[in-house]
């Protein structure tokens, strides 16, 4: 089994990553995800990272750049479901991810994203 | 039996235990050692014997090659009775000094038997003499080490008492969590502080947290520091962070420090902090009447 997978939903593309996931996984990801974004002209990509124990710094600069990507293809990211430890290392490793924006759950991404798209 | 062992010393304490029992409690009396009004005569002397008795066995077994070390198995009747006693008396306020110089007390009643008995063989009276003060120095270093566990195990427990009580995490609404912060912001607490933070978010699934520090004394640049670190990860999180309570005058040390608070929320009062933070979940407080008004 893929430790990470794209699922379309209502013109979002949900990410959901295990906690398994390797480093080969991550750019694999990275390369799927940026297809699919421009096949698809997705508006948004929610990276669901609730399964997520323990980040480094390269997942952390991976998460960055999966943002940066989707936003010249023209999509919002939103990194949600991340625990209080994960947060913590972020933090302390100094990776703010301040092009990301967060959510709690996908609910709360899928509404924000909304609330960004009417306005 | 070789030279260098207690053999006198264990002759005189098997023989002699009561007279070295009185003149030991007396010497420790002289010494300042004894709390009569924290131990009653008799208690002071059941002690007195149980130690008298594990120092004798000690002794019997432990002293065997001349080598002497406490940590010996030999000795862990006397250490058992030493704690005990030193925890019974550290209970009742008795300082550490006086414990110990209830210990080192009992130099001289031995001393001066083995004396009489070894007047013509002074190197072995030197030799024993030698031997007996290493063993009772040691002793009464061991008490205070007990002692000072002691206050460390209470020093340890009152810490952690603090901190669950300096880091309460209150609902205020739903979706809304504020965290009142008192005193000083150290990295430890700070660390408490993030931790529970960050728990309550995914407990109550809340979207803003308001930190107030109207109860901090000081802001440097640490504590500075350590909130904007709280405050980005709570964003990580997913939540809004707004920090509340900041008085004039920690507004102008901010400045003069230099710190950034970014895209962090900054409040005066917890009032207004409150309600932006309504307002973020969608709800506002408003005056009775008008809320009858809305209703008909």
């Amino acid at each position: 089994m893929k430790s990470a997978a794209i699922y379309p939903v209502e013109g979002v593309l949900l990410v959901s990553i295990q906690d398994d996931i390797t480093d080969t996984d991550i750019l694999d990801l990275q390369d799927e995800l940026s297809t699919k974004i421009s096949e698809m002209d997705a508006e948004g990509v929610v990276i669901d990272i609730s399964a997520l124990d323990i980040v480094d710094t390269f997942v952390g600069r991976v998460l960055a750049q999966l943002t940066a990507i989707a936003r010249l293809l023209d999509a919002e990211t939103f990194v949600v479901g991340m625990r209080p430890a994960v947060a913590m290392t972020l933090v302390e490793l100094g990776m703010y991810l301040p092009e990301n924006r967060t959510a709690l759950n996908l609910t709360h991404a899928l509404s924000k994203m909304r609330d960004t798209a009417s306005e | 039996m070789a030279e260098t062992t207690l053999a006198n010393v264990l002759d005189v304490l098997k023989a002699e235990s009561n007279e070295i029992l009185t003149d030991w409690i007396e010497q420790a009396g002289e010494d300042g050692a004894k709390r009569s009004d924290l131990f009653s005569e008799r208690e002071e002397r059941d002690q007195a014997k149980s130690l008298l008795n594990a120092f004798r066995k000690g002794v019997k077994d432990g002293l065997k090659d001349g080598d002497f070390d406490l940590a010996d198995d030999h000795w862990s009747d006397l250490r058992g009775v030493l704690s005990e006693i030193t925890h019974e008396r550290v209970e009742r306020g008795v300082r550490p000094e006086e414990m110990a110089a209830l210990i080192l007390a009992l130099k001289s009643p031995i001393i001066e038997r083995i004396k009489e008995r070894l007047a013509d063989n002074p190197d072995q009276l030197v030799q024993e003499i030698l031997l007996l003060s290493q063993a009772i120095d040691r002793f009464a270093v061991y008490t205070s080490e007990v002692f000072i566990a002691e206050r460390e195990a209470v020093i340890e427990r009152q810490r952690e008492e603090m901190m669950e009580l300096s880091t309460p995490v209150v609902e205020l609404w739903d979706k809304v969590l504020t965290l009142p912060l008192i005193g000083t912001l150290d990295s430890l607490r700070a660390q408490e502080v993030m931790e529970s933070l960050l728990e309550a978010i995914v407990q109550y699934q809340a979207e803003v947290c308001i930190i107030d520090i109207t109860g901090v004394r000081t802001v440097d640049t640490q504590v500075a520091q350590h909130l904007l670190r709280t405050a980005a990860a709570v964003r990580l999180m997913g939540a809004h962070c707004i920090i509340s309570g900041i008085s004039p005058k920690i507004a102008q040390t901010m400045v003069q420090l230099g710190v950034d608070v970014g895209e962090v929320s900054t409040r005066s009062s917890i009032r207004s902090a409150l309600t932006d933070a309504l307002t973020r979940v969608g709800v506002a407080i408003l005056p009775v009447e008008k809320v009858e008004r809305t209703d008909k």
